[in-house]
């Protein structure tokens, strides 16, 4: 059973804000796809409320059990992922241009979103065995690399599935930068990068989906192609920035239903978020991301163990990748690379991945003190 | 590790900061310009034309009749521009794909603005449009103000005709707030009264969303419909006068005496202003202005001839009032006379003895040569000019133009030498410099024989009845009498000028005249029509109590009691008739 300890070190202000950023999802949603001339409202809003309850539930589950187990678990989870990873690209669902999904039957989800995850846990466990103030040394990261970088991210860009290959590298780098790698290490580990780049990137390039390239180039002259992908930023700057101060006020938004933005209730439901409720909305909820950011880092400086510590901060850096990744898409200071919104983008394998990964975080803050029994 | 999640917490702290000063950027400093665009994407501003005013005749007949008109146009902005969708659209709409690329290419100002694709299509091509417009967004089918003129070439000059408004109009001032595409009067009433006719354009401010859907009209400013207007022609008497005037350059002014009330002015050739309406064809363009006749032209009012002998009224005043004759002063006319040189007679055995009711009713030149000797080209100048000669009339209708009466000043200025006496003697029969319009000769007319009130023409009922000129020199009513009764000889003697205009309904006075275009006496049916005089003649009726003044003009007509005479005893008599109808 859960110790009481337990429960009172529960961080309640952590749940109470993934709570409010779901809600306030769900509440734009509602706004962003209610309908102007069809006459029935669609079930968007319904759908992501019974997404929120599921996650609910899982975060509770995982909260519960002690994140020990995972780390101990790590290489096998590291290998049912890699299997389902594989699977996707033998029996998944194509659409929209991509193989990303895998049919349950009752209900479709999307292997690479709880890679993620696995992909956290994975490098924390191993992370764990280079000596504390040396950091990892060359070899170290060279097996990493091998062992738990490039299968994974080529399976994923095979999809292919850039956005996600592009966070499991950004995680890998930051979490061993933070594990104290020396500084010469980093500096051998960015000329050997510097130098393959032109042709990793050449690699990468050819491997990209034209769709990609183009917004890759979008994002670098938006005006060139105003119908385009172009559109989707211009557009989403007009949304931002017509909501002004104190913004149109809820359901008052025009940009989103009245499709001048597309994607509106999913990628860009920021946009749709600071038109109707204005700089000021917006700061609220820039404040409400932080408070989450600062918690996690919070957590893992307080972790009771170093495997708590990568944890927490690989999750922390993820959840603060996609904020700025899409919250800088919106706002015309980042690439289009489709990346959800955590928490308030529509879309339940994403939510229940945020949740889950939200637990594992709360798992490590409430068991900080466990040393002490 | 400690210190490199702290680092990892300033870095995020520092993008935080990057992505609230670029939200401030957005939403603060350039809030306003965003919230215009936002408003430019779904804001649609769509003109509803007023219904033009109506144009009446005296009697509140119809002339003209607004008739809707359906043009397709696209919003640029919302056309889908790959190749296949235009081919589709092209097809559907029936127009060739390079005339439909080219008309959106075309230089709309903004990609919100209505392009026309094509104009004036039928009623099966609307209904269709509307039915399949979904399929094509940014396909529209817009309705705009058509104009027909119900008695085609009737009273084109006068009516006028309407064009769409270009860009070098719309910036003046008087095209203020008259949307773009709008039909505007071009020439004659519909020209001058364009402002009382036209209206006030509603607008429509329309929500659309991104397929150009209406979601929602946010407001409706309705039209006001233009004021109509009643003119004081009578349409019958209009195109009674242009039949007379058919195969024939001329012109006719019908007119109330008591008021200066326009009752019929009339030129030809005529044109059909309803080759206007929606935009005249180069073709039908080319073909007006290159037609030798110049139908475009209004010969009542634009153009100038010398009054030959209807002038012959006003040195009759002149000599009357001055004291220079009385009514039993006589002449003897042996054909000619001379000062400095021979003066001919238009009769070359001369008329014997001729008093002043003979010298009208025989239009003998000897005798108003003779008062050319005694009156000063000054003094009969002073006349002709009180009775609206050589100045515009007024009647506000396109390019007037205001006729010549010499003057010793005139001459000095315009031709630089001083004036001969001899030139009086030709001034006096109406030749010489002189050279006036036929409705200046109605308006003169009228004011001899209403006693002397120099009115200003008018075609709008309720704009008129306003004396034009107190310079004028009184008429004594003892010499109104004496005019009225020659003039009258004129048509009712037996060797009376006008003889051709006599009829059995009412009794008709009038004066004749005729313009030398070249000089020399040949036979009228040898000279080929362009050589040939031109023929007035000015009528009023009844004698007693006139109710009507008429003048003809025909161009090359030859004489006037030939060719212009029994014209206006047609047109007094249908005039007549229809008094007596109604």
């Amino acid at each position: 059973m859960i110790d009481r300890r337990l429960v009172d070190n529960f961080d309640w202000g952590l749940l109470f804000a993934m709570i409010a950023l779901s809600l306030i999802g769900v509440l734009t949603i509602y706004s962003a796809t209610r309908p102007v001339l069809d006459a029935a409202q669609k079930s968007f809003y319904m759908r992501q409320l019974y997404w929120i309850a599921l996650s609910l539930v899982a975060f509770l589950i995982l909260v519960s059990l002690d994140y020990k187990w995972f780390i101990s678990n790590a290489y096998i989870v590291y290998a049912i992922g890699i299997i389902l990873l594989v699977l996707v690209l033998v029996i998944g669902r194509k659409g929209m241009g991509a193989q990303r999904w895998i049919n349950m039957g009752l209900f479709s989800f999307q292997p690479s979103e709880f890679f993620k995850i696995i992909f956290i846990i994975t490098l924390s466990r191993y992370l764990t065995y280079h000596k504390d103030g040396a950091g990892p040394d060359l070899s170290m990261i060279i097996k990493m690399v091998v062992l738990f970088l490039i299968i994974p991210v080529v399976l994923i860009l095979k999809q292919p599935d850039l956005g996600t290959a592009l966070i499991l590298f950004f995680i890998f780098i930051s979490m061993v930068l933070a594990a104290g790698t020396k500084r010469k290490i980093i500096l051998t580990v960015l000329i050997i990068s510097l130098i393959s780049l032109p042709f990793a990137g050449k690699f990468v390039w050819s491997g990209l989906k034209e769709y990609q390239k183009q917004r890759i180039l979008t994002f670098i002259d938006p005006q060139a192609d105003p119908q385009g992908v172009g559109y989707h930023i211009n557009q989403s700057k007009v949304t931002i920035g017509s909501g002004g101060f104190s913004g149109k006020g809820y359901m008052e938004g025009t940009q989103g239903p009245y499709r001048f933005l597309p994607e509106n209730h999913t990628d860009f439901i920021f946009s749709i978020f600071a038109e109707e409720w204005g700089f000021l909305g917006s700061l609220v909820l820039f404040f409400m991301y932080f408070f989450i950011i600062w918690r996690g880092f919070d957590t893992a400086r307080k972790a009771r163990d170093r495997e708590g510590c990568f944890l927490a901060l690989g999750i922390t850096y993820m959840f603060s990748f996609y904020f700025f990744v899409n919250v800088g898409m919106t706002l015309g200071v980042m690439p289009v690379v489709g990346a959800p919104l955590p928490l308030m983008s529509y879309g339940g394998t994403a939510l229940l991945s945020n949740f889950l990964a939200l637990g594992i975080l709360e798992n490590v803050r409430m068991r900080r003190f466990a040393l002490y029994y | 590790m400690e210190k490199r999640i702290s680092v990892s917490l300033y870095i995020v702290s520092i993008l935080f900061c990057i992505f609230i000063f670029r939200l401030f950027s957005l939403q603060i400093l350039k809030g306003n310009e965003y919230k215009k665009i936002d408003e430019h994407n779904r804001i649609r501003v769509v003109d509803i034309l007023a219904p033009r005013g109506i144009i009446y005749d005296r009697h509140g007949r119809a002339l003209v009749k607004n008739v809707p008109s359906f043009d397709i146009t696209a919003i640029k902005e919302d056309v889908h521009d790959d190749s296949d969708k235009l081919l589709a659209m092209s097809r559907f709409i029936g127009l060739k794909i390079d005339v439909l690329k080219t008309r959106l290419k075309g230089s709309a100002a903004s990609p919100f603005e209505n392009v026309i694709l094509k104009q004036n299509v039928s009623f099966k091509d609307v209904a269709k449009v509307e039915a399949g417009k979904a399929d094509f967004p940014g396909l529209q089918v817009n309705v705009v103000g058509g104009r027909e003129y119900l008695h085609g070439h009737s009273a084109s000059h006068l009516l006028g005709y309407l064009g769409s408004l270009g860009p070098r109009q719309s910036n003046k001032p008087e095209y203020k707030g008259v949307p773009k595409g709008s039909f505007i009067g071009l020439f004659g009433i519909e020209r001058v009264h364009d402002m009382t006719l036209r209206g006030l354009a509603g607008k429509k401010i329309l929500e659309v969303d991104a397929l150009g859907r209406i979601i929602n009209v946010v407001r409706i400013q309705r039209p006001v419909k233009g004021q109509d207007i009643q003119l004081t022609i009578d349409i019958d008497l209009q195109i009674e006068a242009e039949k007379s005037l058919k195969g024939k350059a001329g012109s006719i002014v019908a007119m109330d005496p008591e008021t200066g009330a326009i009752l019929a002015l009339a030129s030809s050739p005529t044109f059909n202003p309803n080759l206007f309406v929606r935009g005249i064809e180069t073709r039908d363009w080319k073909r007006l202005i290159r037609d030798p006749r110049k139908p475009l032209l209004n010969r009542a009012i634009q153009s100038q001839y010398a009054p030959g002998s209807t002038f012959k009224i006003i040195t009759a005043i002149a000599a009357l009032e001055e004291g220079i004759v009385d009514r039993n002063t006589n002449v003897y006319c042996s054909g000619s006379t001379r000062f400095g040189r021979v003066f001919k007679c238009w009769k070359k055995q001369g008329h014997g003895s001729v008093d002043l009711q003979k010298a009208l009713v025989e239009s003998c030149d000897v005798y108003f040569y003779e008062v050319g000797k005694k009156i000063g080209i000054d003094v009969l100048s002073d006349y002709a000019s009180g009775y609206g000669l050589g100045n515009l009339t007024d009647i506000r209708l396109d390019g007037e133009v205001a006729g010549i009466v010499p003057t010793r000043k005139w001459k000095m200025e315009t031709k630089g030498d001083r004036w001969y006496k001899g030139e009086t003697l030709n001034t006096v029969i109406g030749q010489g410099y002189l050279s006036v319009t036929s409705l200046q000769v109605a308006s003169m007319m009228a004011a001899v024989v209403n006693g002397g009130k120099l009115y200003r023409p008018y075609l709008v009922t309720g704009s008129g009845s306003r004396v034009m000129d107190d310079r004028m020199k009184k008429i004594r009513p003892l010499h109104i009498k004496l005019l009225k009764k020659a003039l009258l000889g004129v048509v009712e003697e037996k060797k009376g000028t006008g003889l051709l205009a006599k009829s059995d309904l009412v009794s008709i006075g009038g004066k004749t005249g005729t313009t030398q275009v070249i000089g020399g006496g040949l036979n009228e049916k040898d000279t080929p029509e362009k050589f040939r005089d031109h023929a007035w003649f000015v009528a009023f009726a009844p004698v007693d109590e006139p109710k009507i003044v008429v003048s003809v003009f025909v161009e090359h007509g030859g004489h006037g009691s030939s060719a212009a005479a029994p014209v206006a005893g047609r047109i007094i008599e249908a005039f007549y008739k229809s008094d007596m109808d109604g």
